[in-house]
């Protein structure tokens, strides 16, 4: 399983990396904002996307919708994982085709059990 | 706020005008256009007057705001020099929090990363340890078994002694490494106070821009038309950031469960 972990703070891949490695998924990879991110998911066959939202260059909105407008890349899994609450901004994700959404600061369990549900719906 | 004085020469301008005006009325209904003529230049002259005392009186306050405001760099240079200005120094101490904050979560993820093998280790090898010790406590070890025991268990007490040494002093580095807390905290709180004298700047500032309406009978809308909303909606696409206090705000979730509500009553 090869994942992208997309967030502007270094502090943050590396956490969420962590949790990752910890249930298992060690291929993991890094992108500091949308602009980076996404030449790297077209050419990179990458299984899945976490992504936070507010990103210098373009953000995370910004690259879901890219993401769900490319033929190759539209039935990727794309988590958010963001300081961003508002309603609105949720209810705009979900909309863009967001296929889980995590507040943070979150819990290790919390972004395990968005995971694990994202793929038992993909799969 | 107009002082007393302004006052004064508000009400001083306000009548000498009324008496022009009546005097006016006299001489035009007595086809005295003359004369009539003169007065709309005295009163005109009154106006002016009246303007230019204003006008002195606002640049003098708009100075003082401008000296008191934080931006006091070369302004006169262009592009202004504003590399000593105090709001310059502020978004210096801010990154300056971000860059610490980032050095203490690096450093006390370097102590985690390497206290979890440690940690892991000295446990696999206790149970592995305590598994022997139970065969040799039911007697089920061979005197060579005994023996290669007797030196694995000298090796992991040594172990155990190099290990928890080496844990107990990354523990205490992550301990250490929390004083970002301190040296930020008091950073965000110069900027804190800085903010707060601006604010009081910019009210003496619009305070000033509303008696330039006053003086000159201009009025102008506030930016809350299409320009404001737009400025919002790409606020909202590039994020706002944390919420502060979210459990006070109706238009904000406070915590993932209440994000798990939204997303399944869109039906996720």
């Amino acid at each position: 399983m090869k994942i992208l972990i997309v967030d502007d703070f270094s502090t943050m891949r590396r956490i969420i990396k962590n949790l990752l490695r910890d249930l298992g998924f060690s291929n993991t990879h890094e992108a500091d904002d949308g602009v980076t991110a996404l030449p790297m998911l077209r050419s990179g066959e990458f299984d899945f996307l976490i992504t936070d939202w507010n990103m210098p260059g373009m953000s995370g909105i910004d690259l879901l919708r890219a993401v769900r407008e490319d033929e190759k890349l539209n039935t990727l899994p794309v988590l958010m994982v963001t300081a961003e609450a508002k309603r609105d901004q949720i209810i705009e994700a979900a909309k863009a085709g967001v296929n889980g959404y995590v507040v943070k600061p979150f819990t290790a369990a919390a972004l395990k059990e968005k995971i694990e549900k994202i793929f038992e719906r993909v799969n | 706020m107009a002082s007393p004085s302004q006052l004064h020469e508000n009400e001083e301008f306000i009548s000498e005008l009324k008496e022009c005006a009546k005097l006016l009325v006299d001489k035009l209904q007595g086809d005295h256009y003359e004369e009539a003529s003169q007065l709309i230049h005295a009163m005109t002259e009154v106006r002016d007057r009246h303007i230019f005392q204003s006008v002195g009186r606002l640049t003098r306050g708009l100075h003082d705001a401008i000296v008191n405001f934080n931006v006091d760099g070369d302004l006169t240079s262009e592009p202004p020099n504003i590399a000593n200005s105090e709001i310059r120094d502020a978004s210096n101490r801010l990154n300056y929090v971000i860059d610490l904050t980032q050095k203490a979560a690096d450093k006390t993820m370097d102590m985690v990363d390497e206290s979890a093998p440690i940690a892991t280790n000295l446990g696999q090898e206790a149970g592995a340890l305590r598994e022997e010790w139970a065969r040799l406590k039911r007697r089920e070890m061979s005197p060579d078994e005994f023996r290669d025991l007797y030196h694995r268990m000298d090796e992991f007490l040594g172990q155990m002694v190099t290990g928890t040494d080496q844990l107990g002093r990354n523990m205490q580095e992550i301990v250490l490494e929390q004083g970002f807390q301190d040296l930020t905290g008091q950073v965000l709180k110069r900027v804190i106070g800085l903010i707060n004298d601006v604010e009081q700047d910019l009210v003496s500032l619009v305070r000033i821009a509303s008696q330039v309406e006053d003086v000159t009978g201009f009025e102008f809308d506030a930016d809350t038309g299409e320009g404001g909303s737009e400025k919002r909606k790409n606020r909202n696409k590039s994020g706002e950031g944390p919420q502060i206090n979210a459990s006070e705000k109706a238009d904000v979730v406070s915590n993932q469960d209440e994000v798990d509500d939204l997303l399944s009553s869109l039906g996720f």
